[in-house]
């Protein structure tokens, strides 16, 4: 039951912080979904705000941790210039070079755009505050930010899955 | 109530223009990433210069100029803009715009067509 340091680092990337990133999207979704006059009293709204606040500046510091992670800790092992690497393991075999080919260099660059669109849309809740209700469409925009960043997240966290499955990083 | 307030669900509140900078620059951050992708695919020799740590490669120039492009926009618009109004559907547009070709510059199978020939 021993993980490695390397297995560890992949697990704090993908499980760690892409498990605390799917909580942050749950609370800061449903509060973008709800902030509208015609389902909150001002009370409510107070309310709402605080778990907006938290789920959108939550997943901002997330999606940069995972980023970091990923691209300076764990990605180092993957593309060793070793024959044991990841890297070297999947274009070894014309049957699996794709997962690199495609995956990899699709998933290592596009994760860097989900931590923009997520801090944008942190920014519009903590400027507007409370009156991010009064303006439905910076509330609309902050949302497809919102959304944006968790499906290029859900991309770039499917094909690591998968790529980890077929050559893990050990 | 202004009735395109009435029906937009938009009241004055602040000023809009920080908004607008903070959607354009990332935007702008996404597509540098994306034309430093191509560019990177394209030049072997710029690829080699944009490889500051030999552990993570080409990717670490990308990544840090990408991110660099991004603050520096926000910053310089966001002074620009601070006290502006800016028609937030634009900034929306402009934005999805330059993420629209972000996508389509960090996507593989687009970027690999720049390979030189072997």
């Amino acid at each position: 039951m021993d993980l490695t340091s390397r297995e560890f680092w992949a697990l704090v990337h993908g499980i760690f912080l892409g498990g605390a990133f799917l909580v942050a999207f749950t609370g800061g979704l449903a509060g973008f979904y709800s902030l509208r006059p015609e389902l909150l009293t001002e009370a409510g709204v107070g309310e709402r705000m605080r778990r907006l606040q938290l789920g959108t500046a939550g997943m901002a510091v997330l999606m940069w941790l995972t980023v970091v992670v990923g691209t300076w800790v764990v990605y180092p092992w993957y593309r060793e210039d070793v024959p044991e690497s990841p890297r070297s393991t999947l274009l070894a075999d014309a049957s699996t070079e794709d997962w690199h080919k495609f995956g990899m260099e699709w998933k290592e660059h596009v994760a860097w755009i989900a931590p923009m669109l997520a801090t944008a849309a942190a920014f519009i809740v903590f400027y507007y505050r409370a009156d991010l209700i009064k303006n439905q469409t910076a509330r609309r925009i902050a949302m497809a930010l919102f959304v944006g960043a968790f499906a290029i997240a859900v991309v770039a966290g499917v094909l690591g899955a998968l790529i980890t499955k077929k050559a893990p990083v050990t | 109530m202004e009735a395109s307030e009435r029906e937009s669900g938009d009241m004055a509140t602040r000023p809009t223009g920080p908004v607008a900078a903070a959607l354009i620059a990332a935007g702008v951050g996404s597509l540098v990433l994306a034309i430093l992708v191509v560019w990177a695919e394209a030049s072997e020799s710029f690829k080699e210069s944009i490889a500051y740590s030999d552990d993570v490669g080409p990717l670490a120039g990308k990544t840090i100029w990408a991110v660099v492009a991004y603050f520096v926009t926000w910053l310089v618009l966001g002074l620009v803009l601070r006290r502006r109004e800016v028609p937030l559907k634009t900034a929306g547009l402009i934005t999805a715009a330059l993420l629209a070709l972000a996508f389509v510059g960090t996507f593989s199978p687009f970027f690999e067509m720049f390979a030189p020939s072997e």
